[in-house]
């Protein structure tokens, strides 16, 4: 197979876009479409302060080195959970990030959920009694709710998230299916400012996991290889292996699905109301972030049972 | 002589004169999944595998159990 553009070997196939690209040509591709979906969606501009959370992961590490090479001001934001599982998780995510940070003299904000609250995220899940004896519901309310306070209390116009496409396409296929339509509603790639919000937005929306993953390849990243421990057997990862074995019989499949759904969405083919989400949103009694509970948002109610349950 | 397909602490292996995409079949593995290299370069679907070449299998899911929700 030839690289459309010079038609020497090609090392990624996008089956989707009947395009195949050398390695050169990829690596100038995935900045030049990201632009494009930055301005299409009108993400954010070179005016704004970007803060990009990061894992270590392919996917934010690699929306960070997109976003630096094309000139934006991007810091990262590296949340410490303390998953060690036997395999020091956090220690080796955290530690690649640092090293990328380093490499490219880029700024890296790191907060560790214990420091902040006492509890590494294995334990907050433990004695919250949330998520069915999996941290991870208990791990993305926490990350979530620090992403929003650290990009507001720091001062950033944006927050980036690496959810890429294959992300998207799982998250619109499992709220599909239970008809989740208040998440739905909520589910693009910007998601405007709000009293207590920030904006937060998904710039690699439209790649597929495995560009992103061909992309760090390329690049020579190093990222975190090993998945989260806690994420074996997750719903996600399930829906993610589903929509892989559609998209190999019928490529674009992942695609055309999650476009559709934001056209469908914008043009109010699907709900008759917009916007329902800031409806019923009120400020948490104790960290004054939006929530639609009647008092303190999941987060803090979370917390405060941690804490009670560790004092009793 | 046969081909060596090695993916995170799996080894398989499938007969040489293969294209790439037939392998990945012939192990079950679904070609979405993963990104293909060969001596550190990566290589596509329609790659004729030698004999002796060693694969490495690169998975590209990644992910966790609270996503249907997350914003």
């Amino acid at each position: 197979m030839k690289c459309k553009k010079c038609g020497a070997k090609a090392s990624v196939n996008m089956r989707q876009h009947k395009l195949a690209l050398c390695k050169e040509h990829y690596l100038e591709w995935i900045p030049e479409q990201t632009e494009r979906f930055i301005k299409k969606y009108e993400m954010f501009t070179h005016h704004d302060k970007i803060l990009v959370a990061v894992s270590g992961g392919k996917d934010s590490l690699g929306l960070w080195d997109i976003l630096v090479r094309l000139g934006y001001q991007a810091d990262g934001l590296y949340l410490g959970l303390g998953i060690d599982e036997g395999i020091n998780y956090s220690h080796e995510s955290q530690r690649l990030a640092e090293k990328f940070a380093n490499n490219h003299n880029l700024k890296l904000h790191v907060v560790d959920i214990e420091q902040e609250y006492g509890q590494p995220i294995p334990v907050l899940a433990d004695k919250s009694l949330r998520g069915y004896g999996k941290p991870c519901a208990v791990c993305g309310l926490a990350k979530r709710h620090e992403m929003n306070r650290i990009a507001r209390d720091l001062g950033y116009d944006v927050l980036a998230t690496g959810h890429n496409l294959d992300d998207e396409a799982a998250v619109l296929f499992g709220n599909t299916l239970s008809w989740a339509s208040d998440f739905l509603l909520r589910q693009g790639p910007v998601l405007p400012a709000a009293d207590g919000l920030a904006r937060k937005v998904k710039p690699l929306c439209r790649f597929y996991e495995r560009e992103m993953t061909a992309y760090c390849l390329a690049r020579g990243i190093e990222y975190i290889y090993e998945e989260c421990p806690f994420a074996e057997g997750s719903q996600s990862i399930y829906y993610k292996e589903l929509l892989n074995k559609l998209e190999t019989d019928r490529p674009g499949a992942k695609l055309t699905f999650y476009l559709r759904f934001l056209e469908a969405r914008k043009s109010g083919e699907l709900f008759i109301e917009n916007n329902v989400e800031q409806a019923h949103l009120h400020p948490c009694s104790t960290c004054g972030q939006p929530t639609s509970a009647p008092d303190m948002c999941s987060f803090c109610r979370m917390i405060e049972k941690v804490n009670a349950v560790t004092e009793s | 002589m046969s081909v060596k397909l090695i993916l995170r602490d799996k080894e398989y292996e499938v007969k040489s004169g293969m294209t790439l995409l037939d392998s990945l079949k012939k192990i079950n593995i679904v070609p979405e999944s993963v990104i293909s290299t060969r001596e550190g370069e990566m290589i596509l679907d329609d790659e004729i595998l030698k004999d002796g070449d060693v694969v490495k299998l690169i998975a590209v899911i990644s992910g966790g159990s609270d996503e249907s929700r997350k914003l």
